[in-house]
C-alpha cells in the first residue's frame, strides 16, 4: 500500500448538538482510489465534510501530506489541493456552466488544454457552455460538479455519492472519467453506495458504521468475500446494484 | 397561594425578588413616597409601559416574533380615546366607546399582520411591520382634522379622573424617603430629617387614575404570567425553539403565532388608553414615533427577554435612566467649557448616545438582560451549594 | 445524443394574445407593474404634470436605488440585516454637505466644470466616509453576531442610535441647509414646439440624478454579470459554503460588499442632500422605509429587482404625492403589501428567503 496522503486519527465531529463521528481512523493512500462504504447514516458524508472543514471537529486530527489541517477554515484547506464534490453536487444553478467553471479555476483563467481534456471526458459541458447550470439534467450536473473539481490539478478529490439517481449509461461515463483520473495519479476518496461502481474503480476500501471505521483494506479483499460484505454492509453481493 | 398568583413562575433569584418588591412598593405607594409632579408623572409612565413591554416580551421573548408595529397598537389605543372624547364629550361613555373602537381596530390589524406572516418569512415580517407602522404614523400625522396632525390632541377625560375631582377633603400624609435619607446626611438629626421629609398629598382624580393604571398593570402582568406558563405558552416556546418541530408534533403554529400577536396588540392598545387618560395629551411623537419603538425594544432586552419580570425591571431602569441620566450628565458638564468635545459628548442631550452604547454592550456581554443575569448568578450559587453539601464529610 | 441528454425545461412559446400577455406578466412582472403604474397615472392627470412627476419620480428612484442596493446585496449575500443602514445614509449626507459648504466658492460658480470641482469631492468624501464607517462597523459590530438575526436587529438598531448621536456631536443637533451647486439649479425648458408637453420645465438636478442612477445601475450590472467578483457574489448568494469549498475566502468578499454597500448608501445620502437642500440626522430613518419597501419589493439579493423597485417607489411617491398627498406613505407601503401578496419573494427573487 502506498504512503498516506490523508490520515484521520480519532476524529470526532458534531452537527449542532448531535455527535456524528465517534473517533474515525482512516488512511488514504496516495495515487489510489479509496472507496468509503457503509450503511446510511454511518457518517460517510460527514467524514468528507469534516475533512473539508465544514463541520465542527471536537477531537482527533486530520493530516494532509503530513501537515495538520485540523480545524482550519475551508478555503485554506481547499487551496492546499483538496477538491470536494458534495452529495447534492453543489453547483451554482443560477450561473452558467461557463461561470461555474470560471469560478472553479481559482488560480486564474481557464487553462485551454485542461479544458479540452474536461470536454473530452464530459462532452455535454461543451454543448451547454452558456446555459444556466440549473437547466441541466441530473447526469450533466454531476459531470459539471466533477469537472469543477478537476479543472485545476488537485492532489485529493473527495467525492460523495456521484452515481446517486443516475441512469446506468451515465454511470458508465462517470466510471470512465474516474479511470482517467486514476491514470493521472490523482488520489480519490469516494463515498459510494453502489457496490459495483466501487468494486470496478476502488483499489483500497474502508467501511464505516456508527460514526467510526470498522474495517479497512484492499478492495479485492472485500469484493471476494461475500461473508465479509454481509457482515459489514448487511447485504450480499447479489443484492447490490 | 403565591404559587397560584405567580402561576409557578417565581423570580428564582433573591436579588431579583428584592428588586421586584422594591419596585412594587414604590409603585404601590408612589404618590405618597415621592413628592412632585415629575416623579408622579414618571410613576404613571412606568406602570403604563410595564404593560407595553410585557406584552412585547410575549411576542419577542416567548415566540421570537420581531415586530416594529407595537407602537402602532399603542397609538391606536391612545388616539382612540383621544378622538372619542374629542367627539363625544368627556364622560365615561365616550371613554368606553374609544376603548371599544380601538380594541376592535387592533384586533383587525393584528389579525391581518398575523396572516401576512403566513405569506412571508420571519425576517421579512419584521421589516414589513416597520413599514406598516410608518405608514400608520404618516396617516395619523396627515389626517389633521381627525387627529390634530403633528400638534396632537388634548385628552379631556372624565372629571372624576382629573385634577379637579376630590374623593375626600382631608389631606393624606406622605413621606419622602429620598428627602429623609438626604436629610439625615445633611442635617445630622434624624428627628429633624423625619419632620422635613413629611409632605401632604391632596388626593384628587389624578391619583384615582394612577391607581387604576397601577392595578391594571399588575393584573395584566399576572395574566401574562399565567398565559406563558399555560399549555398555550408552552407551545409558543416550542415554536420559539424549533417551529418545524412544533408543526411536526401536530400544532398549527400559524394559529398560535397569530394568537400571540393579537393578545400582544390588544394589551398594547389597553396601555395606550391608559396613557391617554393619564398623560392627557397625545401626539404622534409620544405614541407612534420610531424612537419610542426602539425604547420599547431596549426596555425589553435590557430587562431580559422571555422572562416577563424583565419587562418590569427593564421599564423601571430605563425610564429612571432616561429621566435622571440627563440630570447626571448635566452635572458632569457643569464646569466644562461649552463647545468643547467633552461638553459635546457628555452633555445631557447626548444621554441616548451612552444609553445606546450600554445597550449594544449588554447585547454582547449580557444577552440575557438584567433578570436573566441575576437568575444565572443565583443558579450558579445554588449549584455550588449543592456541590459543597454533597462533598461534605458524613457525620459518623 | 440520447433523449436523456436533452435539456429539460424547454417550453413552447405561448400562443394567442391573452396567453402572451399572461406570460409577459409572469416573466417580467417588474416591467408589467411599471407600465401599469405609469399608464394608470397618465389616466389620472394631464400629460404635462405626468411628465414632470415621472421625471421627479425617476430621480428619486435613482437616489433610493443607490441607497438600497447596498442593503439588498448585504442581506442577499451575507444574510445580514443591517438596520443601521439609514445611519450611513445620514452620515453620507452630512459628509457631502460639509464638503459643499467648505467648497462653496466653487459650488456657487455658474460653470458646471467648476461645480464638478465641488460636487465630485463631496460625493467622493461621502463615499469614503460611509465606506470607512462600514468597514469599522462590520468588523466591530456585525461580525460577532453573524447568523443570529435577532441579535443583528438589536445591535444594528443600537449602532444606528449611536451613529446618529455622533452626527449630533460633530454637526450639532439642528438641521443643516445644503447649497445646491449653481450649475445644477434651474431647469431645462422643453421646446414649445413639442406637442402636448411643449414648454415643460425639467429640473436639471433631477435629470442628472436619473442619468447618474442609470450609469451606476449599468456599472453594477456589468460588475455582477461580467466580472469574476460578480460571479463570486452571485454564487455566494446561492451557497456561501460551496464558494468556500472552491477555495475563496468569502468573509473577505462579505466585507467588501458591506463596505461598498455602505459607501453607496453614503453617496445616495449626499445626492439626496443636494436634492432636498436640507438635512437632519434622522433623514436616514425616513429614507430607510423607502429602502425597506424597495428591497422587499424588488427581491433580496437582486440588483435588477432593486432598481425596478426603486423606480416603482419613486414613481408612486410622486404620483400619489400629487393626487392625494396625505396618502403618499400609505400608498408606498400598500404597494409593498400588494406585491408581497402577489409575489411573496419579491418581483425578481434571487434567493429563497
Amino acid at each position: 500500500m502506498a504512503e498516506s496522503i490523508l490520515s484521520l486519527s480519532g476524529v470526532r465531529a458534531d452537527i449542532d448538538q448531535y455527535h456524528i463521528l465517534h473517533g474515525v481512523d482512516l488512511e488514504v493512500p496516495a495515487g489510489e482510489l479509496t472507496v468509503l462504504l457503509g450503511r446510511n447514516g454511518a457518517g460517510k458524508s460527514t467524514t468528507l465534510r469534516t475533512i473539508m472543514g465544514l463541520t465542527t471537529i471536537t477531537g482527533g486530527k486530520v493530516r494532509f501530506r503530513g501537515e495538520d489541517i485540523t480545524g482550519q477554515p475551508t478555503p485554506r484547506i481547499a487551496r492546499k489541493g483538496i477538491a470536494f464534490v458534495p452529495e447534492d453536487m453543489g453547483i451554482f444553478s443560477l450561473l452558467t456552466v461557463r461561470e461555474n467553471m470560471v469560478l472553479a479555476a481559482v488560480n486564474g483563467p481557464l487553462d485551454p488544454a485542461r479544458l479540452d481534456w474536461v470536454f473530452d471526458l464530459f462532452p455535454p459541458l461543451k454543448k451547454f457552455w452558456n446555459r444556466a447550470a440549473g437547466n441541466l439534467s441530473g447526469g450533466q450536473k454531476q459531470m459539471l460538479a466533477i469537472a469543477r473539481a478537476i479543472i485545476e490539478p488537485r492532489e485529493l478529490l473527495l467525492v460523495d455519492e456521484p452515481t446517486k439517481g443516475l441512469a446506468p449509461a451515465i454511470i458508465n461515463d462517470l466510471a470512465g472519467a474516474f479511470e482517467q483520473l486514476k491514470q493521472q495519479q490523482v488520489t480519490v476518496l469516494l463515498v459510494e453506495q453502489n457496490f459495483n461502481f466501487s468494486r470496478r474503480l476502488g483499489q483500497s476500501a474502508a467501511v464505516m458504521n456508527d460514526g467510526g471505521v470498522v474495517w479497512s483494506g484492499q478492495m479485492t479483499e472485500l469484493a471476494d468475500n461475500d461473508d465479509l460484505q454481509h457482515e459489514l454492509l448487511g447485504l450480499g453481493l447479489g443484492e447490490h446494484q | 397561594m403565591l404559587n397560584r398568583i405567580l402561576s409557578g413562575d417565581y423570580p428564582r433569584s433573591r436579588a431579583l425578588s428584592v428588586l421586584l418588591v422594591v419596585i412594587g412598593v414604590c409603585l404601590a405607594l408612589g404618590p405618597f413616597l415621592f413628592p412632585g409632579v415629575r416623579a408622579f408623572s414618571m410613576l404613571g409612565m412606568i406602570c403604563v409601559f410595564i404593560i407595553v413591554v410585557a406584552s412585547y416580551d410575549l411576542m419577542l421573548g416567548y415566540t421570537h416574533i420581531v415586530s416594529f408595529a407595537h407602537t402602532m397598537f399603542f397609538g391606536i389605543g391612545a388616539y382612540g380615546v383621544a378622538i372619542s372624547t374629542d367627539a363625544f364629550g368627556s364622560g365615561f361613555g365616550a371613554v368606553f366607546i374609544g376603548i371599544g373602537g380601538a380594541v376592535f381596530a387592533s384586533v383587525l390589524l393584528s389579525l391581518l399582520l398575523g396572516l401576512l406572516s403566513l405569506r412571508v418569512k420571519a425576517i421579512f415580517f419584521a421589516l414589513v411591520t416597520l413599514a406598516v407602522a410608518f405608514a400608520f404614523l404618516s396617516l395619523v400625522t396627515q389626517l389633521y382634522n381627525l387627529t390634530g396632525g403633528e400638534d396632537g390632541l388634548a385628552v379631556r377625560g372624565p372629571r372624576e379622573l382629573g385634577p379637579a375631582f376630590r374623593p375626600f377633603d382631608s389631606k393624606v400624609p406622605g413621606f419622602s424617603v429620598i428627602d429623609f435619607v438626604v436629610g439625615v446626611f445633611t442635617q445630622g438629626s434624624i428627628g429633624q430629617a423625619f419632620q422635613d421629609a413629611m409632605f401632604e398629598v391632596r388626593v384628587n382624580g389624578r391619583h384615582l387614575m394612577y391607581y387604576i393604571t397601577f392595578v391594571t398593570s399588575v393584573l395584566v402582568f399576572l395574566f401574562l404570567l399565567r398565559m406563558v406558563n399555560s399549555p398555550f405558552g408552552r407551545v409558543l416556546q416550542a415554536i420559539r425553539e424549533n417551529e418545524f418541530r412544533a408543526q411536526a408534533l401536530g400544532y398549527r403554529t400559524v394559529f398560535y403565532r397569530t394568537a400571540a400577536v393579537i393578545v400582544s396588540a390588544v394589551l398594547a392598545t389597553v396601555a395606550g388608553v391608559l396613557f391617554a387618560l393619564i398623560n392627557r395629551y397625545v401626539n404622534p411623537e409620544n405614541t407612534l414615533n420610531f424612537e419610542l419603538m426602539v425604547f420599547i425594544l431596549l426596555m425589553c432586552v435590557i430587562g431580559g427577554m422571555g422572562t416577563l419580570y424583565g419587562a418590569v425591571v427593564g421599564t423601571a431602569v430605563f425610564l429612571l435612566a432616561q429621566n435622571y441620566l440627563q440630570d447626571f450628565l448635566g452635572l458632569l458638564v457643569q464646569n466644562a467649557e461649552p463647545g468643547s468635545l467633552f461638553a459635546e459628548l457628555a452633555g445631557p442631550d447626548r444621554w441616548l448616545l451612552w444609553f445606546g452604547l450600554l445597550f449594544v454592550l449588554s447585547v454582547y456581554f449580557f444577552p440575557s438582560g438584567i433578570v436573566g443575569q441575576l437568575r444565572l448568578w443565583a443558579a450558579r450559587r445554588r449549584e455550588r451549594k449543592v456541590e459543597q453539601a454533597s462533598s461534605a464529610p458524613v457525620e459518623s | 445524443m440520447s433523449a436523456h441528454d436533452e435539456m429539460i425545461g424547454q417550453a413552447t412559446p405561448p400562443q394567442g394574445v391573452l396567453a402572451r400577455f399572461a406570460a409577459f406578466r409572469e416573466n417580467k412582472p417588474h416591467i408589467f407593474l411599471l407600465l401599469l403604474m405609469m399608464a394608470v397615472a397618465l389616466l389620472m392627470m394631464d400629460p404635462r404634470t405626468w411628465v414632470l412627476l415621472t421625471i421627479s419620480g425617476l430621480a428619486m428612484g435613482a437616489m433610493v436605488f443607490l441607497m438600497a442596493s447596498g442593503m439588498t446585496l448585504t442581506f442577499g449575500l451575507m444574510n445580514v440585516l443591517n438596520l443601521a443602514h439609514g445611519a450611513f445614509i445620514s452620515l453620507g449626507a452630512f459628509a457631502g454637505a460639509s464638503v459643499l459648504v467648505w467648497l462653496s466658492s466653487q459650488a456657487s460658480e455658474p460653470s458646471l466644470l467648476i461645480n464638478l470641482a465641488a460636487i465630485l469631492p463631496a460625493l467622493g468624501f461621502a463615499l469614503v466616509v460611509a465606506g470607512l464607517l462600514g468597514l469599522v462597523f462590520e468588523r466591530l459590530v456585525i461580525k460577532p453576531v453573524y447568523g443570529d438575526h435577532l441579535k443583528q436587529i438589536l445591535v444594528t438598531v443600537g449602532g444606528s442610535i449611536i451613529i446618529m448621536e455622533l452626527i449630533h456631536v460633530v454637526w450639532g443637533p439642528n438641521e443643516i441647509p445644503v447649497p445646491r451647486p449653481e450649475a445644477l439649479t434651474g431647469a431645462f425648458l422643453l421646446p414649445e414646439s413639442l406637442p402636448v408637453i411643449g414648454g415643460v420645465a425639467l429640473e436639471k438636478y433631477r435629470l442628472i440624478a436619473v442619468v447618474l442612477g442609470l450609469a451606476i445601475y449599468g456599472l453594477m450590472t456589468w460588475i455582477i454579470e461580467r466580472t469574476r467578483v460578480g460571479i463570486l457574489i452571485r454564487a455566494g448568494v446561492e451557497s456561501r459554503e460551496m464558494v468556500e469549498v472552491q477555495g475563496y475566502r468569502i468573509r473577505l468578499l462579505f466585507l467588501g460588499v458591506f463596505v461598498a454597500g455602505s459607501a453607496l448608501a453614503g453617496m445616495g445620502g449626499a445626492m439626496w442632500a443636494m436634492y432636498r437642500e436640507i438635512i437632519t440626522a434622522h433623514m436616514g430613518d425616513e429614507l430607510m422605509i423607502s429602502v425597506i419597501v424597495v428591497i422587499i419589493l424588488g427581491g433580496l439579493g437582486s440588483i435588477k429587482g432593486c432598481f425596478y423597485g426603486a423606480v416603482l417607489v419613486g414613481l408612486i411617491n410622486l404620483y400619489v404625492g400629487y393626487l392625494e398627498p396625505r396618502l403618499a406613505a400609505v400608498a408606498t407601503v400598500g404597494l409593498m403589501v400588494g406585491v408581497l401578496m402577489w409575489r411573496p419573494q419579491g418581483l425578481i427573487p434571487v434567493i429563497k428567503v
